[in-house]
C-alpha cells in the first residue's frame, strides 16, 4: 500500500510519465471534436444518427477519459475490477426494475395512472407539464388527486 | 498503490452506483414516458454543451496538474488545479444562469418527473463539482509549497469522474430531445 511512500514529489503513477503536456492536450482537442459532433448529429433529426452521435460518442469520451486521464491501463487490475462490478450492479438494478417500468401493462396488471399520464402528456403537448405525482407508485390512484403542474410559459 | 489513490478509487467505485442508479432511473422513466419530450425540448442544448466544454477543459488542467506533480514541480501543479477549481466555478456559474432562467419561467423541481430528475441529477452533481473544488483548494495550497504533491493525482481522479458523469448527463438531459 505505501510502495510510494519515499518518493514524495514523484508519488503515483511512473508510467504515465512518459506522455508529455502536449499528449493530453491533443486528447482534449479529440474530446472537443467529439462534443461538437454530439450536438449537431442530433441537429439531422435522424434517430439512429442521433443514437449514434449522442449515446455512442458519450461512451467514446468516457474512454478516453478514463483511460488517458486517469490512466487506468497502468493501474491495478483489481481497480478495473471493482469499477466494472459497479457497472455490472447497475445494469443489474435497470435489468431487474426496468420491466416493470418501462411497461405500463402485464399479465394481470395495468398501470393505469402512468398509461393517463403519458396520454394526457402527449395531449397536453409542448409547453404544459404532465401530473406532478409519482405514477408508478399507486396503479390505480387518480392522478387528478394529484398536484397538478405547474403553469408552463409560452415562449 | 498508495492508500489514498485506493481510497479515492473505492469512493469513485460507490458514486458510480449513486450516480448509475439515477441515471438508470432517469433512462428508464424517459423511454417509459415519451410525452417527456414535451418537457426535455425546454433544456437549454447550448448551455450543456458549454458546460460540457469548460469541464473537459477542466479535466485537462487536472492532468496537466497531476503530470507536473509527478514532475515534482508543486507551483506548476498548484496553479493548474487552481485553473481547474475556476473551471469548476465558470460551471456553477453558468448552471446558475441556466436555472434561474428555468425557474422563472416556471419549470421547477415539483413541476413534474422530468424535471424532478432534471433538477436532482444535476443538482447532485452540482454538489460534487463543489466538494472537488474545495478539496482541490486544500490540495492545491500544500502543493504550492511543495507538499503532499501524491495528493494532486487522487483529486484529479475524483474531477475526471465528475467530468465523466457530465458527458453522460449532457445527451441524457440535453440532447435526447
Amino acid at each position: 500500500m505505501s510502495d510510494n511512500a519515499h518518493a514524495p514529489a514523484a508519488a503515483g503513477h511512473a508510467k504515465h510519465d512518459a506522455h508529455p503536456d502536449s499528449f493530453y492536450i491533443k486528447i482534449w482537442g479529440v474530446l472537443l471534436v467529439l462534443l461538437v459532433v454530439s450536438v449537431i448529429g442530433p441537429e439531422l433529426g435522424i434517430r439512429v444518427v442521433t443514437l449514434i452521435t449522442a449515446f455512442g460518442i458519450a461512451i467514446v469520451k468516457a474512454y478516453l477519459v478514463v483511460k488517458n486521464f486517469m490512466h487506468i491501463g497502468v493501474e491495478k487490475k483489481y481497480v478495473g475490477y471493482l469499477l466494472v462490478t459497479m457497472l455490472a450492479l447497475m445494469v443489474l438494478m435497470v435489468g431487474g426494475v426496468g420491466p416493470d417500468v418501462l411497461r405500463h401493462d402485464g399479465t394481470r396488471w395495468s398501470n393505469v395512472a402512468a398509461k393517463k399520464v403519458v396520454e394526457e402528456g402527449l395531449k397536453a403537448g409542448s409547453g404544459h407539464g404532465e401530473h406532478g405525482g409519482d405514477p408508478h407508485a399507486a396503479p390505480h390512484a387518480d392522478p387528478h388527486g394529484e398536484k397538478p403542474a405547474e403553469p408552463a410559459p409560452a415562449h | 498503490m498508495p492508500t489514498g489513490r485506493l481510497a479515492v478509487w473505492w469512493l469513485i467505485a460507490s458514486e458510480i452506483v449513486i450516480f448509475g442508479g439515477v441515471l438508470g432511473s432517469y433512462l428508464m422513466h424517459r423511454l417509459g414516458h415519451p410525452e417527456w419530450a414535451n418537457q426535455s425540448i425546454h433544456t437549454s442544448t447550448w448551455k450543456g454543451a458549454l458546460n460540457t466544454f469548460i469541464l473537459l477543459t477542466s479535466s485537462l488542467s487536472a492532468v496537466l496538474a497531476h503530470n507536473a506533480a509527478s514532475r515534482g514541480d508543486g507551483k506548476r501543479a498548484a496553479k493548474l488545479l487552481w485553473a481547474t477549481i475556476g473551471g469548476g466555478a465558470a460551471f456553477l456559474v453558468v448552471k446558475s444562469f441556466e436555472w434561474a432562467g428555468e425557474i422563472k419561467a416556471g419549470y421547477t423541481i415539483t413541476s413534474n418527473t422530468f424535471w424532478s430528475f432534471y433538477y436532482t441529477a444535476a443538482g447532485l452533481h452540482g454538489l460534487h463539482v463543489i466538494a472537488g473544488m474545495i478539496v482541490m483548494m486544500f490540495v492545491a495550497t500544500d502543493a504550492a509549497k511543495g507538499k503532499e504533491l501524491q495528493r494532486v493525482e487522487n483529486a484529479g481522479l475524483y474531477w475526471h469522474f465528475v467530468d465523466l458523469v457530465w458527458i453522460f448527463l449532457f445527451p441524457l438531459l440535453y440532447i435526447a430531445k
